[in-house]
């Protein structure tokens, strides 16, 4: 009896010790060494794996991070200027502060301003939407409100507003990681600078038509008149295909287009309320999303 | 009976204009007509803003493999060249003619003789089909040409005649059979002598005993065409379900008929190419049914392309006040018009006026699993599965699922109790799909 025991426990011993010396050798003969920073890194980000870095989550970003000599294209748009010079440090390289970014609605076709003409009752989805026709306002570019934008977003950042049916994007909770850019199949939603003290000056507009097409579908669409273009003085805005489009890097916000476009396509966000109106001010048309 | 095993629906027929021979709409004061009317490339202008134009005249050039020729539809000025709003409320380019007159060119034969002696060869009368600009009048209006041009090495069996007409309300190809019944035995002879097939089949469902009658008496002395008379199904109109309601053949998935030795065509286009080849004649006009409960003649109409629809609607006793949407073809397959200013263009099979109440669709609920869209689809998909792949975008699976396979018929849609919108995101997710592969091969 006893030797029986004996025997097997000297056996399994014996057997026990040999896979160890083999699984050691084989454990040194395949190693991974992984970067002992990658985890560093990988605590500092904010773990929401919203792949608004472009990568496709927090910890691919990490590692990406720690491969990269230069980190100029790099961005987490959540973590912030903050986060970034964290990392920065860990790995022994400096970052040039971006300036935040957030989500700006370029279609300002509320009920108000661009009329239903037809109605939709089909899926619930701009994309499908989108592939069927042009809206219910028949604006072939406009925001269609059916909320793929809303459904994109990870933060929290963007509803539809029951009174106008455009989105309405929230200045806290953006964090400019671009989902719903890529969501919207109209291209209606663009990331811009967020700006000194939250103020923004853009053209609310993407559609492409002429003046006459464009402004019947909608009273506040882009007619490409150019007046914006003559006045800038920092030749900030650009006239392609009908449309303004006014480059941040380059506006001042001097606010001089704005109340110059005949048809109030140009917005100007979180400004103090001017003292003297200019002479035109009559034209300016009130805006809902403004506020 | 004959027709298809799988799936399929059995929707009210409301055929309200059956018994309505085809009139013709006067000309119209002025026409729009789209350069792009077929499936395919966009066709090349080949007019000028000022040009005066006669019946017939080319005034865009269908280069590309699958494109199509467009005519002017009436004589008179061109006026303009510009982006026009289309069926779909998007602006596509289109050219617009103020009639004057009614002047045709000299080389069409305009009398009401019946030329049934062929005489073309085959390449004849496909080159023919081609610069007549004749696409199929089904609805799909894929370049008739395209398809009577064989690939090398593949050789057609059958021609079959598609004078199913199982969507509900439309009754123009009823129409077509009882009246012009010869011309389109003599169109169905042209094409299956440009095919080099010695049998074709019109495929008939059994709700117009009256153009069965007729035609089997048309081809009773006629070789190798055989009228088959179908049980009523949607959508036997199908190509894959008329090929199987007719010859039993399965036609492989992602495959064309072809590959089972089968040619359909649509008995409108028949009449099309026996104008096209035997009159000279592009074409230019197309039988329309105008119809729905509350318009007070239902009616079908020969309209030239280009016609706004809202001339037809007058001609029919004027736009009903309780209207919730115009249809363009169908109500199964059809599209919902943005506006009634659209011209009629070739792929335009009806249009029907849907009453307020009928026109809303109820809400979506929930799904209850109850399985009956897997039932009645004729494609044997699951409809459910591709909707909800399709709406979260998972399309490498929806391809696997076979969505490229789906005909776009609508049955599971018309059957579901929950109210899906089961369609929407399959035509979304095809689309998608469809784009996704296409990228794929040029990598
Ligand atoms: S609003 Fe857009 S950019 Fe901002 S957090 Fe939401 S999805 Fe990202
Ligand atoms: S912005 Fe784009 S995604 Fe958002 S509701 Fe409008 S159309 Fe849809
Ligand atoms: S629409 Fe497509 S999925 Fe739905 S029943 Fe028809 S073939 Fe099947
Ligand atoms: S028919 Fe409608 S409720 Fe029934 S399984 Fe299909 S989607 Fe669900």
């Amino acid at each position: 009896m006893n030797e029986i025991i004996i025997f097997a426990v000297i056996s399994l011993t014996a057997i026990g010790v040999l896979s160890a010396v083999v699984l050691y050798f084989v454990a040194q003969k395949f190693k991974i060494i992984e970067d002992p920073r990658i985890d560093l890194v990988s605590e500092m980000l904010p773990g929401a794996n919203c792949g608004g870095c472009g990568l496709a989550g927090c910890r691919a970003f990490a590692e990406q991070l720690v491969k990269s000599n230069d980190l100029a294209e790099l961005n987490c748009p959540v973590g912030g200027a903050e986060v970034m010079k964290e990392v920065a440090a860990i790995l022994g390289m400096e970052v040039e502060e971006k300036e935040p970014l957030i989500a700006v609605v370029r279609c300002n076709g509320s009920r108000i301003n661009a009329a239903q003409k037809v109605i939709y009752d089909g899926a619930t989805s701009c994309a499908f939407a989108h592939a069927l026709g042009s809206g219910e306002s028949g604006c072939p570019t406009g925001c269609l409100g059916l909320g793929d934008c809303v459904a994109s977003c990870n933060f929290d950042a963007i509803y539809i507003s029951a009174e106008t049916g455009l989105p309405v994007v929230s200045e806290e909770n953006c964090v400019a990681c671009g989902a719903c850019v890529k969501a919207c199949p109209r291209n209606i939603i663009e990331l811009r600078k967020k700006g000194k003290k939250d103020r923004r000056i853009f053209v609310s507009c993407v559609n492409t038509e002429k003046g006459g097409p464009a402004r019947k579908n909608c009273q506040v669409a882009c007619i490409g008149c150019g007046k914006c273009v003559k006045v800038c003085p920092f030749d900030a805005i650009t006239l392609v295909n009908n449309l303004a489009y006014i480059d941040y890097d380059k506006c001042k916000l001097c606010r001089k287009c704005a109340p110059v476009c005949p048809t109030g396509a140009i917005l100007e966000i979180n400004f103090p309320l001017k003292k003297e109106k200019p002479a035109d001010a009559g034209t300016e048309v009130e805006n809902p999303v403004t506020a | 009976m004959r027709t298809f095993t799988k799936g399929g629906i059995h929707p009210p027929e409301d055929k309200l204009s059956a018994d309505k021979p085809i009139e013709v709409l006067p000309l119209p004061a002025k026409v729009i007509i789209p350069l792009s009317q077929s499936l395919g490339a966009p066709s090349k202008l080949a007019v000028e803003k000022g040009d005066v134009v006669k019946v017939g005249q080319l005034i865009a050039k269908g280069e590309a493999f699958i494109s199509s020729n467009v005519h002017a539809s009436v004589s008179g000025k061109v006026t303009k060249i510009e982006e026009v709003m289309d069926a779909s409320g998007y602006r596509r380019p289109a050219v617009l003619i103020d009639v004057e007159g009614d002047e045709w060119q000299e080389d069409i034969d305009r009398s009401d003789e019946i030329k049934m002696t062929i005489t073309a060869s085959p390449e004849e009368i496909i080159r023919r089909i081609y610069e007549m600009g004749v696409v199929g009048l089904g609805g799909a209006t894929f370049p008739s040409h395209v398809k009577l041009r064989l690939p090398e090495g593949k050789k057609a069996e059958y021609l079959l005649i598609n004078g199913v007409e199982c969507e509900p309300y439309l009754t123009a190809d009823h129409r077509v059979m009882l009246e012009r019944g010869e011309e389109v035995v003599t169109g169905i002879r042209l094409l299956m002598h440009a095919l080099k097939v010695e049998k074709a089949f019109i495929g008939i469902e059994n709700n117009k005993p009256d153009a069965i009658a007729h035609l089997k008496e048309l081809c009773s002395d006629t070789a190798g065409i055989e009228v088959i008379a179908l049980k009523v199904k949607y959508p036997q109109g199908g190509e894959k379900q008329l090929i199987k309601a007719v010859t039993g053949r399965e036609t492989p998935s992602g495959k064309l008929p072809l590959e089972v030795g089968c040619v359909v065509q649509n008995v409108g286009t028949a009449l099309a190419v026996y104008e096209a080849v035997q009159k000279n004649k592009p074409l230019i006009d197309r039988i329309v049914t105008v119809t729905g409960k509350k318009l007070e003649r239902p009616s079908n109409l020969k309209v030239r392309i280009g016609t706004p629809i809202n001339e037809l609607i007058a001609y029919c006793g004027g736009l009903p006040a309780d209207t919730g949407k115009v249809i363009g073809g169908g109500p199964m397959m059809g599209k919902a018009l943005y506006s009634i200013d659209v011209p009629v263009v070739k792929g335009t099979s009806g249009v029907l006026i849907m009453p307020g109440a009928e026109s809303k669709r109820m809400a979506a609920l929930n799904c209850i699993r109850c399985g009956r869209c897997v039932t009645v689809c004729p494609m044997g998909l699951e409809p459910i599965l591709l909707a909800q792949l399709s709406e979260n975008l998972l399309l490498e699976r929806a391809e696997k699922e076979r969505i490229m396979d789906c005909i776009e018929c609508g049955s599971c849609q018309y059957t579901c109790p929950a109210g899906r919108p089961l369609l929407d995101f399959i035509r979304m997710g095809k689309n998608k799909t469809g784009i996704m592969i296409r990228n794929r091969g040029k990598k």
